[in-house]
């Protein structure tokens, strides 16, 4: 079998196991619904449910996305502004740091208090998400060749013409590995905040979703939103892989298959 | 032997240069010399001798602590020759395909690249690369890599070529080859080159004129004018190369040792 077949094949039987003996202790003892219930019931529960989870789910994708595309933006444009001037670096870069560091789901309930709900969401899927980017692209912008910074400055090159030419190039798959890392990132922190949100008794998107069945004790709806925000994950995950493999593949050795 | 002529005027020249780092390391004491225009020169010293700091002086990639670099020309002749560096390792941008690497210079300078295609691909040419135009840095040898690195330094056509032990971390098959490809560049662009490095065969090979320093901090021991009767396939093997060679050799420890017993 090929190495690319066994890389499929392999976590696939393992979720076929899982799934099975799932499903066995579920029959063998006969557990009800509301505590257990089976990979049958979930699956039929998904379809069932589906306008229901699917509108919730395009709820928190949108958050995910905007947080996303926030925390590119964000974390890309903080740190050319940290590259290009140290004064700035030296009194944000802690700050940003700090916001790093403190839990999201302890962040959250305060957001929710001022801002609105949809702004406190977005506020927290960005949080958790710009400082990857941020901290991967400085690193990246930093790492440039020195002999590279000579021959642009042998030539005569202005600052922005580095940057745009040498030193943004040159930081791309380490930003591209930071984009990835927050792609997973903005959907926990939007998840975060709309389990937060939640317990104030609003919200329309998937985890809310999740955290309303559990209090009207439908555990098979919980389940269905499990595998949705999980197959949402994974999604991400595999479609930010790709698009930074087609973008680094001619050249970058992260990107590059070798023969053997 | 159709040498280019090495015309007597200094096209840079070095006064009393020294440079001390930040570090307190002092890598040039007091550093006199002198590039003629068309010359092959080549800088020979032993390792952390501070010859590639005299190098990034001459370029104006490092400012000298103490004395004066002129160029012919005045303040502005550094430019108006315009200069090629070539480094110790290829230093290509590897985002960029080897076309794309030659024409970073006339980029920089403003010229199109409609304007510059022609003279890219000429200069790719003659480093023997035309269909490698499109490759990428990765998919090319490490003397092959040297090459595009030699054309982009050469791709403005400047007068002076600078180069930093540019071959040391090549096996020495390609290292020969390019030894004398440069060789004909070199007599067939009239481009004034000075080649820093610690070998003293491929000094001898190459230079017309090698300038000996000793170690830490650097200074100019002696100098050697190398004029073999003929520079032709056989001369690598000949005897007068390799009494050229123990001559430099001879020259070369004697500075190391001029150093330590000072």
């Amino acid at each position: 079998m090929s190495e690319r077949a066994i890389r499929i094949a392999l976590p696939l039987a393992v979720l076929a196991l899982g799934v099975l003996a799932w499903d066995v202790v579920v029959r063998i003892n006969e557990m009800p619904p509301y505590i257990l219930p089976g990979p049958e019931l979930v699956l039929t529960t998904l379809i069932d449910d589906w306008p229901v989870l699917w509108r919730s789910l395009l709820a928190t994708l949108t958050t995910t996305l905007e947080g996303f595309a926030l925390a590119m933006a964000g974390g890309v444009g903080l740190a050319v502004l940290f590259n290009q001037s140290r004064w700035i670096e030296l009194s944000l870069y802690p700050y940003a740091i700090i916001l790093q560091v403190t839990p999201v789901v302890a962040i959250a309930p305060l957001l929710l208090i001022y801002l609105s709900q949809e702004a406190a969401v977005l506020a927290c899927a960005w949080i958790v998400a710009f400082f990857p980017v941020l901290a991967n692209t400085t690193l990246g912008l930093k790492s440039v060749d020195h002999n590279l910074t000579d021959l642009f400055r042998l030539y005569g090159a202005s600052r922005a013409r580095v940057l745009w030419e040498l030193k943004l190039p040159a930081a791309l798959p380490s930003m591209l590995a930071g984009i990835r890392i927050a792609g997973g990132l903005s959907l926990v922190g939007a998840v975060v905040a709309e389990i937060a949100a939640g317990a104030s008794g609003a919200g329309s998107g998937l985890a809310y979703r999740i955290a309303e069945s559990g209090y009207r004790l439908m555990i098979p709806r919980m389940f269905a939103g499990l595998l949705l925000l999980s197959v949402t994950g994974i999604a991400i995950f595999f479609l930010l892989s790709w698009l930074s493999d087609l973008a680094l593949r001619r050249w970058h050795e992260s990107a590059v298959t070798r023969e053997t | 032997m159709s040498v280019s002529p090495a015309s007597q005027e200094p096209i840079v020249t070095l006064r009393g240069v020294g440079k001390t780092f930040g570090s307190g390391t002092v890598a040039l004491d007091h550093l006199d010399l002198s590039v003629k225009g068309g010359e092959f020169l080549a800088v020979l010293g032993p390792s952390g001798c501070g010859k590639s700091t005299a190098l990034r002086i001459m370029a104006g990639l490092a400012e000298p602590s103490r004395g004066t670099v002129a160029w012919a020309g005045g303040d502005d002749g550094r430019r108006a020759h315009g200069i090629g560096f070539v480094f110790q390792e290829p230093t290509l941008m590897p985002w960029a395909t080897v076309a794309a690497n030659v024409y970073l210079p006339l980029k920089l300078a403003g010229t199109g690249w409609d304007a510059a295609a022609p003279r890219v691909s000429e200069t790719l040419a003659r480093v023997g690369l035309s269909e490698f135009a499109n490759a990428y840095p990765r998919e090319l040898s490490g003397g092959m890599k040297m090459r595009v690195s030699i054309a982009r330094a050469l791709v403005t056509a400047p007068r002076v070529l600078l180069m930093d032990e540019p071959f040391a971390a090549l096996d020495e098959i390609t290292r020969f080859k390019l030894n004398d490809d440069l060789r004909t560049l070199w007599r067939e662009l009239g481009t004034t080159i000075v080649f820093v490095t610690h070998s003293v065969f491929e000094s001898v090979y190459l230079a017309e004129r090698i300038v000996v320093m000793t170690q830490r901090p650097g200074r100019v021991f002696t100098e050697l004018a190398i004029d073999p009767a003929g520079r032709d396939a056989g001369f690598r093997t000949s005897a007068e190369y390799a009494s050229l060679c123990r001559m430099t050799s001879d020259a070369l420890s004697q500075a190391m040792n001029a150093r330590t017993a000072a």
